[in-house]
């Protein structure tokens, strides 16, 4: 399974809705890395609303994702995070610290601008 | 104990398969979102762990319905290698894989009660439980 990535001038937007295995999240890894490479996005919003567990590993590879965009110049958000994912994540340990985050979709994309136009 | 069903694990869509069904499950006995995301959670790891570390298993679901209390229980038992440091497995951030080491120790926080046995050579059987409040 594939996670599709919409281009929109100079962003990518991304809604994850499916229950996510571990393989589909790391070829998602390597699809949106390329894909940042072949449009030349500056931004790139990861929209979660539909997703109702994160676990360690997927965590991981969101939170590895969104360093690895920052190596190659892009600015990954992620949002609508579930109340009760949040909650879990907690519980699990995982912070997700360094990871920028919003409260939808619109606010990712003001908050993406805003940090692009500093 | 009032019904017990297993998934096997032996690939890696298990996982996803294993938490699906312990999600149904959960729902069915009454639990809210924020506990089916936790239950949910708690499977992947343990699904996880024995994909990774055993290679085959299997989890089982019993749901629990004493006379005051309702429940699920969680049982994830394999034949592989055993763990062999049981405190340094229950270590947040310690990981022999690469992860982020938040397994075990996250399902006992995401869970009332956690038991592990594991002998080394013959496998582990990790129990947990999750009461309905």
């Amino acid at each position: 399974m594939r996670i599709p990535i919409l281009k929109l001038h100079n962003y990518l937007l991304i809604s994850i809705q499916m229950d996510l295995d571990d393989q589909t999240a790391i070829q998602f890894q390597e699809d949106l890395l390329r894909k940042i490479h072949e449009s030349g996005a500056t931004g790139v919003v990861i929209d979660l609303t539909s997703v109702d567990i994160i676990d360690s590993f997927i965590a991981k590879v969101l939170g590895e994702v969104v360093s690895m965009s920052s190596l190659m110049g892009a600015k990954v958000v992620l949002t609508g995070i579930q109340p009760a994912v949040a909650m879990t994540l907690i519980d699990l340990g995982i912070h997700l610290q360094d990871v920028p985050t919003a409260l939808d979709l619109e606010q990712g994309l003001i908050k993406l601008r805003q940090e692009l136009e500093d | 104990m009032d019904f017990q069903s297993c998934v096997t694990i032996t690939k890696e869509w298990d996982i996803v398969g294993a938490r699906q069904l312990g999600r149904d499950i959960a729902k069915k006995i009454g639990f809210g979102t924020v506990d089916q995301a936790r239950i949910a959670t708690a499977i992947s790891e343990l699904a996880r762990n024995i994909y990774l570390y055993a290679g085959t298993g299997k989890i089982c679901f019993e749901t629990m319905d004493n006379l005051n209390s309702k429940g699920l229980r969680i049982i994830a038992i394999d034949n592989g290698p055993g763990i062999q440091d049981l405190t340094q497995v229950m270590t947040d951030g310690f990981s022999t894989s690469g992860g982020l080491g938040a397994g075990l120790p996250g399902v006992r926080r995401l869970m009332d009660e956690f038991d592990v046995h594991s002998q080394e050579g013959e496998g582990t059987e990790i129990n947990v439980v999750k009461w309905l409040r």
